[in-house]
């Protein structure tokens, strides 16, 4: 399998973070750790003249978790060498023999991706839930969303169905890591 | 392999023990409390079912809360414990959509395992609602309900008895209201209620102009609409039908234009529409009436269907012996009250633009078909019975009635699917035929025999006696729920009014604080089932129990079973039947009157889910539309009665017209008391609970916080900045919540989730941001239900 990757469809996500708690119950994640993120970016103004609304509002929630970058900068700066991309797929993972909870890797990821864990004293984060899809499944996530607006596989899949948006609003630049995500965003230039 | 796996190592170290550690450690957030007045609790883990199997299972079930939508639960078991929730993925064979748990049902194994959940049983040892219990066995729980039940009876006679509307944990075939109702009935009888909290007053005005409240198309009709408008409607958030949100997405595939008018830019104006429009609250049938002036006056209307099928939009049609100027078009024209209703018009009231009243009017009125789909929070105001009206009015003024990719409007359950509604469980009559409004259930504890039928009550002149004693089981409409918290509390405390109250729930609610005695309940994972979501979707969901009840927790079908035993019911009650046999039961009347082929108990726990054998589309009134004689509705004309006699009759026409009318609300924009008050205050049905469930789960908090939204506009002349903590009053009290300033609310509007679980602090002031200590009990005019989105109110920096 090539690097893999998540597709977000910010047009049809409504925030509900249905996504962020199947993700939690599924690695058993207390409060304060987010393997996946839901953030809000709110975009215009309103004004109120005579009375009368006008709003330029534009809203848009993008759920987010790691996006095992093809330059992952936890990786980079980890000095156990715990964080690490495999070479099968591209997923970073931590290695728990090597990781000494540094934290080094929560300083370098620009998308607040690594979740450091109190009762293990380590570092811990999105695998792409790699025992469910060693029986064929997708990521809880992916499966867990009512709207249908995540989905997951090889990257450059995603990216002949999708595009190759990969920043939107709100996001660090695309450049400094090149992350695994393809995004239809909700907010219009 | 295995060390690579963060999640995998993580499981290894997180034992069973140490989750339920961390689950406890994590508890409720501050401002709750925590287990007020609990003795000691029992170790969680050593009560659960033992069970030796340690591969993971998984099991079909789903919750019969009170949401309005039906998911299919898996639930994963290993070792006798939920270790994980997921849910239905895919579409069922026959092409119907999956039925996906939202991110309330995501949480469920926390729900189930919380530290908070009530234990075993309790009695009140301090103050009523003071919050002090003390542990008591069951037995003696039983012994004191049979008791105090017989007492008051012989005293006040059974229409002293009470059971409050609300469904919170408890729903189905032996739901936990009906097993109550049951052994009331059984026992002498109770003061029944009419209605609920969610959908009264649209539940009372659609059956006068359509005969029925199922005014509408199957969802999967929604694919062939061209426009689709959801007015005060949050399909994105609050699960109404759990698939129609699959045919909506589907009608935005198909091309379909999706607009959501709705004072805050919702969940479904994110991600499910194109366009939001901002209005101010308890103003939609101003706007409504402006559309049906610009439809008409532009010549866009269909006026021959307006003259085959509906009663009084013009002189034509309006019954024998009411004068012309009484019709639709003489009121939109302004013909008696000399004022048009015009786009112009509209815009001083609603706060929008009369140029997108217009363009809303034409957008509608020329993409046939067109679905204006109503929530029920546009009807949960001062006279939100107008809100259906305008609604059903624009249907048939487009000719949208009775076609597919239509929708007839007003209150819009899906007509025409089988229904699951199918228990025989709850055959006992009440011998008490007087009914008052579930809404008015606190003013009959203090002055129920002053009530008259301008009360709301029916079946009796009068009432000979105030409610003496309350059953609340399952529900937080006792406290929580209902308007004007600080004046329920009022009338709750004083122990000479209400003599008794028992309460059961799974957790300690505000409404628990005032039982005298407190029953702990059982979640949908430790009980039986079989559930239909509330529109008629076709299709019905199992609840398999996966577990033994926790601690000393139990079913509450078996809880009125033994009080009925100590009344001397109890065969009578249980009609010879566990509540696992009442679900044969239920199998055996769906196998007689609807579906033949339905499967067994086992055989659903197996599917999870059962679709009655149907058409793909249903369309609400097709056959009245295809011959109005043959097949004529069941209003008294037979037509759609868009102008009522039976409401004309009633002789209140300034708050009940006969015709949909714009009526000005108390504590409305209108209201010269906005001038001490400013700012319109409306709830909104959070996502991350449903109404007050879920309030003390920290995963849903972590996702939504509980904060009041105020636009910049606002915010800016009160010197509030957001993530502030503000204080919001008006006469009936204060709150204290964090505040998000944002421009998804319009200008003169702060929205408040509802259902946060009140917390006073010392002067009495809530600190959780509960909003009905805000909210009127004064009901509405017609259908004397709750107008909770129909306050004023005002903010400052805390």
């Amino acid at each position: 399998m090539g690097q893999v990757g998540f597709y977000i469809n910010q047009a049809k996500c409504t925030g509900c973070k249905a996504c962020q708690i199947a993700c939690k119950d599924k690695n058993d994640n207390k409060v304060g750790i987010l393997f996946r993120r839901v953030y809000e970016f709110e975009e215009g103004i309103s004004t109120k003249v005579n009375g009368v609304f006008k709003t330029s509002l534009q809203s848009a929630s993008l759920s987010i978790s790691c996006n095992h970058c093809d330059n992952p900068k936890c990786v980079q700066g980890c000095p156990t060498g715990a964080m690490h991309k495999r070479e099968s797929d591209g997923v970073v993972l931590v290695d728990h023999e090597k990781c000494v909870g540094c934290k080094y890797c929560t300083w370098n990821c620009p998308y607040g991706a690594p979740q450091f864990n109190d009762d293990l004293g380590m570092m811990t984060k999105c695998d792409t839930c790699l025992d469910l899809r060693e029986k064929g499944e997708n990521p809880a996530c992916v499966d867990a969303c009512p709207f249908n607006a995540l989905e997951f596989g090889e990257i450059s899949e995603l990216r002949a169905a999708y595009g190759t948006i990969n920043e939107v609003s709100g996001l660090p630049s695309a450049k400094f890591t090149n992350p695994n995500i393809v995004i239809t965003p909700n907010i219009k230039e | 392999m295995k060390k690579e796996k963060s999640g995998g190592l993580l499981n290894q170290k997180i034992g069973r023990r140490s989750f339920l550690k961390w689950s406890g450690a994590v508890a409720a957030p501050a401002v709750l409390g925590t287990s007020i007045g609990f003795t000691k609790l029992k170790e969680a883990d050593t009560v659960l079912a033992e069970s030796k199997d340690s591969t993971e299972k998984i099991y079909y079930t789903s919750n019969g809360n009170n949401c309005g939508g039906r998911c299919v639960i898996k639930a994963h078991v290993k070792n006798g414990q939920v270790v994980r929730i997921s849910t239905q993925i895919k579409e069922e064979e026959n092409g119907q959509p999956a039925l996906k748990a939202c991110v309330r049902g995501r949480n469920y194994r926390n729900m189930t395992y919380h530290p908070d959940r009530l234990k075993y049983p309790m009695k009140r040892v301090g103050k009523r609602g003071e919050g002090k219990f003390e542990r008591i066995s069951w037995d003696e729980a039983i012994d004191t309900i049979a008791s105090e039940m017989k007492r008051i009876t012989k005293k006040y006679g059974p229409a002293s008895r009470y059971s409050v509307y609300g469904w919170g944990n408890g729903y189905g075939v032996t739901s936990d209201i009906s097993s109550v109702n049951k052994l009331l009935a059984l026992t002498g009888g109770y003061l029944n209620y009419r209605g609920n909290y969610s959908s009264f007053q649209t539940g009372t005005a659609t059956p006068t102009i359509y005969g029925t409240g199922s005014s509408g198309n199957s969802y999967s009709s929604l694919a062939y609409s061209k426009v689709i408008i959801l007015m005060a409607h949050n399909p994105g958030a609050t699960v109404f039908g759990t698939t129609m949100r699959t045919y909506l997405m589907k009608a935005r595939e198909n091309g379909a234009k999706i607009i959501v008018v709705d004072p805050r830019y919702s969940e479904s104006a994110k991600g499910l529409a194109d366009e939001w429009i901002p209005i101010k609250p308890t103003t939609d049938t101003a706007l409504m009436d402006a559309m049906a002036y610009v439809i008409y006056t532009e010549g866009l209307h269909d006026q021959a269907f307006l003259d085959k099928y509906c009663i009084g939009f013009d002189e034509k049609t309006l019954p024998e012996g009411i004068d012309a100027k009484e019709s639709i078009k003489a009121y939109l024209l302004g013909e008696k009250d000399g004022i048009k209703k015009t786009p112009e018009w509209a815009e001083k009231i609603t706060g929008m633009d009369r140029n997108t009243i217009k363009y809303l009017a034409r957008l509608y009125a020329t993409n046939k078909p067109g679905a204006l789909m109503l929530g029920n929070g546009g009807q949960r105001h001062a006279y939100g019975e107008q809100h259906p009206r305008g609604g059903a009015l624009l249907a048939c003024m487009t000719g949208n009635v009775g076609v597919l990719g239509g929708w007839a409007s007003a209150k819009g359950d899906c007509a025409g699917r089988p229904s699951g509604w199918q228990s025989r469980f709850s055959s006992a009559t009440n011998p008490v035929e007087a009914s008052i409004s579930c809404f008015t259930f606190t003013d009959a504890i203090f002055r129920g025999t002053e009530m008259t039928a301008e009360d709301g009550l029916q079946g009796a002149d009068k009432l000979d006696t105030n409610i003496k004693l309350i059953f609340n089981f399952s529900g937080n409409a006792l406290l929580n729920q209902h308007s004007d918290i600080n004046r329920t509390k009022e009338i709750l405390a004083d122990e000479s009014k209400a003599e008794f109250i028992v309460v059961n729930d799974i957790f300690m609610t505000p409404s628990a604080k005032y039982a005298d005695i407190l029953l702990p309940g059982t979640t949908f994972l430790e009980r039986n089932d079989i559930l239909n979501p509330w529109s008629d979707e076709g299709y019905v969901t199992v609840q398999q129990k996966v577990l033994e009840p926790l601690y000393e927790c139990r079913d509450e079908y078996e809880v009125c079973a033994a009080i009925a035993k100590k009344l001397g019911v109890y065969d009578k009650f249980t009609e010879g039947k566990t509540r696992r046999e009442w679900m044969d039961d239920y199998v055996e009347a769906v196998r007689e009157s609807v579906d033949p082929n339905f499967p067994s108990f086992d055989e659903l726990c197996k599917k999870g889910v059962h679709f009655f054998p149907m058409d793909d589309i249903t369309i609400a009134f097709e056959d009245f539309v295809k011959d109005p004689k043959v097949n004529p509705l069941s209003t008294p004309t037979g037509k759609i009665e868009l102008f009522s006699k039976t409401v004309w009759d009633m002789n209140q026409h300034d708050e009940i017209p006969a015709i949909p009318k714009y009526i000005a609300a108390w504590e409305g924009p209108e209201d010269p008391l906005i001038e001490k008050y400013p700012l319109q205050l409306i709830g909104w049905h959070f996502v991350r609970r449903c109404h007050s469930i879920h309030d003390n789960q920290p995963w849903l908090e972590e996702a939504e916080k509980q904060v009041m939204w105020m636009n910049p506009i606002d915010a800016k002349k009160r010197n509030i900045k957001d993530s502030d903590k503000v204080k919001v009053f008006n006469d009936r009290g204060t709150i204290f919540i964090p505040v998000h300033v944002t421009n998804k609310i319009v200008p003169g509007v702060i929205a408040v989730p509802q259902g946060a679980w009140h917390s006073a602090d010392k002067n009495g002031n809530d600190v959780r941001g509960s909003l009905n200590v805000l909210t009127n009990s004064r009901p509405t005019a017609w259908a004397k239900a709750n107008p909770q989105h129909t306050n004023l109110a005002e903010v400052e920096k805390a």
